[in-house]
């Protein structure tokens, strides 16, 4: 990515921005985000297939932002949630310069989020043939079983939050869990604190969520719980039409049609 | 063994099922008694946790209701409402909580009968769904480790 | 007392287990679940999985669980009565395939749990756990036990640790009493020991720092840029904490329900910005740095200053489950 590594250090150099967020090279064959602030260090710059953590949960980190106004290099699902983020008013086109990067590992000029939006819908969110089938799968299940099922996958859970900091949609600096007054959810990891905090973290995620599948790859029980957010997606796009964050439109739950139409209220 | 009697939580808007409500009493029709009804500003201040923590303590089955579509007194909190309640409901059921002990329903102040009859199918429902054992057994799970 | 060795084995080491099983233990031991390996509770020998170096979460669960009742309440009109749970009988506990390091950590957890105050629901609980470890035959990057007075066959904490040796059979060293009473109670599984020399069937891990080095190091380093530097990428979530072995800082919780109600001990991590908030609003660890370098002094400057052994076992399982790629490895040999 010889072009990406130019590209940051003339950012660098102009002092257009003052840090670069992107991948480098991590432990073994892992990669990892780098945050550069010196052009020297700008040839640490990678991009590959590796290269699947969803960096624009740094945008919103106070950690982050205090370094100064930074680029981030962005393939499809951080391109997503940055203009998640820009429809939910976190970000402003002044507050980033965004290094697109295409499927095609082409680095692409973003001038304004409207570019990102107009560039996102040639690539729409799809959920993967095998992950609907698993999802129909579960829905096949007996009610009953299909609960222990959850029961049981949700066991391993003890609640280090991996997935809930991994999301780029989950910025608010105090979340509903950590609330006591009143507190919503047990803070305990047991069965019924588990559930609970899954269902909400999806509830607050519906018609929210992209699709990156940040949360399930930091999980480190390897829990499925991007099953739920995807069953979600599904349903937003079944009841509402289809899905994918556009900036002049409201978030799903925050906006209605008076003739969204339903079949269980009586 | 005496029979099971379905326990329901009933969270409803203020002005229109509670008033219609009311109106069921007022009216002197009689319904079934397993109901106990919380009463909100508007179905749109409805939190889905709310749901959660009824089945956590014990509910074997829930009603939520407020105003009919164009009828909410703050304009739009039942379309909010709405749209919520479909995402919860498809979440619920990819989870395996059942969602025949949810029912939600529009009531206006007018229809002290139709809440009437909401309460006592929904009452019958859960009679033949049985108490919430597995959702119990989740909730229980402190108490009964304790007797090992 | 004095070390026993034998030779078990494969097929012996099977029935070892069916015997275990069938007089009613409860047994953990890793099971796979996709590419992890996970320490779970199996009830048959062909669950346990062999290939792991070590599992993702850690083996303390069995001792420290991550929510644990201490007491529990009842109020009626005329009294409260209260089930305290030090009063309860903890059931026994075999931990199978725990990895030497896993066996090590048990060492500085009881440390903990057994300072100014006796902790005795775990020391109930530790009381009842048997240790059957397995020396480990690979290691990876991010194992750096050898570093902290460990290694891959390290003997300390484990009741037995088995060596698997070339053909499969195993050399069991027996290095406590409650060892000894396994042993005895299926002797005739167990064979003279093996000439076959242990340490050439270990996996190599190399010494990547001089711990007492470090603790000197960090006794001046409280204010240095190296711990902005390493920690950038933190996401603030737990799970290093979660899976570390020897990680035991705990959150109390009341749940309560009507005139019923329990007071917990739950899993916390010093990676939460909630972990030092103050009712006030202050918060004396504000940055994700600062609790980075916590979790660093506190393993490597304040436990080994108040015991003399490092909080840290070098299992890497921290820098493992890190979704950033945090490596406190890295960290360590950097400063």
């Amino acid at each position: 990515m010889n072009e990406l590594i130019k590209k940051a250090v003339a950012l660098l150099e102009s002092d257009s921005v003052q840090v670069i967020i992107g991948y480098a090279e991590g432990t073994g064959t892992r990669t990892r985000a780098i945050f550069i602030t010196r052009t020297a260090d700008c040839e640490n710059l990678i991009f590959d297939s590796r290269c699947v953590q969803n960096l624009a949960v740094y945008l919103t980190k106070s950690e982050i932002k205090k370094l100064g106004k930074p680029a981030i290099v962005a393939p499809i699902p951080v391109l997503r949630s940055i203009l998640q983020l820009a429809v939910e008013n976190q970000i402003t086109e002044n507050d980033l310069v965004v290094l697109g990067i295409t499927p095609q590992s082409e680095l692409v000029d973003f001038e304004s989020f409207a570019a990102i939006e107009a560039f996102l819908s040639t690539h729409q969110i799809v959920i993967e043939e095998k992950y609907q089938e698993t999802i129909r799968e579960i829905k096949a299940m007996p009610v009953t079983e299909r609960f222990a099922y959850w029961v049981k996958e949700l066991e391993p859970c003890f609640k280090c939050y991996a997935c809930r900091a991994a999301c780029p949609l989950c910025y608010c600096t105090r979340c509903t869990v950590d609330n006591n007054q009143p507190q919503w959810i047990s803070v305990a990891s047991h069965p019924l604190g588990n559930l609970e905090w899954h269902i909400m973290r999806a509830m607050h995620l519906a018609g929210r969520c992209t699709d990156c599948e940040a949360c399930y790859n930091a999980c480190p029980m390897s829990i499925p719980i991007h099953l739920l957010t995807k069953n979600m997606l599904q349903d937003v796009t079944e009841n509402f039409g289809t899905y994918g964050p556009s900036l002049d439109k409201l978030n799903t739950l925050s906006s209605f049609k008076p003739d969204d139409k339903e079949s269980f209220i009586r | 063994m005496t029979e099971f009697e379905p326990k329901i939580i009933a969270f409803v808007c203020n002005w229109c099922t509670y008033a219609g409500a009311d109106l069921t009493g007022t009216s002197r029709i009689k319904y079934a008694q397993n109901v106990k009804i919380v009463r909100f500003p508007c179905t749109g201040r409805i939190d889905f946790m709310l749901l959660l923590k009824s089945f956590g303590e014990g509910a074997d089955g829930i009603i939520v209701s407020g105003c009919h579509p164009n009828d909410c007194h703050y304009t739009s909190g039942n379309f909010h409402a709405r749209r919520r309640w479909i995402m919860f409901r498809g979440l619920l059921d990819m989870l395996g909580i059942d969602v025949r002990r949810i029912q939600y329903s529009w009531v206006s102040a007018a229809e002290g009968a139709k809440w009437a009859d909401i309460v006592n199918s929904t009452v019958n429902t859960i009679r033949e769904l049985g108490p919430y054992t597995e959702y119990e057994k989740v909730a229980g799970y402190l108490e009964k480790e304790a007797k090992q | 007392m004095q070390t026993e060795n034998y030779l078990i084995r494969k097929p012996s080491l099977e029935k070892l287990f069916n015997n275990l099983i069938g007089s009613g233990k409860t047994i953990f031991a890793p099971k796979a679940k996709g590419k992890l390996a996970l320490f779970d509770n199996v009830k048959a020998y062909g669950e346990i999985t062999e290939d792991y170096i070590v599992t993702a979460n850690s083996a303390k669960s069995v001792v420290f669980p991550r929510t644990e009742k201490l007491f529990s309440y009842h109020k009626s009109k005329e009294k409260t009565e209260i089930t305290d749970a030090a009063n309860s009988s903890f059931p026994e506990v075999i931990l199978w395939g725990t990895r030497p390091c896993d066996a090590a950590a048990f060492i500085p957890l009881t440390d903990t749990f057994n300072g100014d105050y006796k902790d005795i629901i775990f020391n109930s609980r530790r009381e009842k756990v048997l240790l059957l470890s397995f020396s480990c035959n690979k290691s990876d990057d991010y194992c750096f036990c050898t570093s902290v007075n460990s290694g891959p066959g390290n003997t300390s904490g484990s009741d037995v640790l088995f060596t698997k040796l070339p053909g499969g059979d195993y050399l069991a060293e027996v290095m406590t009493p409650k060892g000894q009473l396994l042993v005895r109670e299926s002797i005739d599984l167990f064979e003279p020991k093996p000439e076959e020399d242990k340490d050439r069937n270990l996996a190599v891990v190399a010494n990547r720092f001089n711990q007492k080095e470090i603790q000197a190091k960090l006794q001046n380093l409280f204010e240095n840029p190296v711990w902005d530097d390493k920690s950038r990428a933190c996401l603030g979530c737990g799970s290093c904490a979660y899976v570390c072995p020897v990680c035991s800082c705990f959150d109390i919780q009341d749940e309560a329900h009507g005139n019923k109600g329990t007071h917990l001990r739950c899993w916390d991590s010093c990676g939460f910005g909630l972990f030092t908030l103050h009712t006030s609003g202050h918060n004396p660890r504000e940055t994700q740095s600062a609790r980075w370098r916590q979790r660093i002094l506190h393993k490597f400057l304040y436990i080994p200053n108040k015991s003399k052994i490092a909080g840290c076992v070098g299992c890497g399982r921290c820098s493992r489950s890190c979704p950033a790629d945090i490596n406190i490895l890295e960290t360590l040999t950097s400063l």
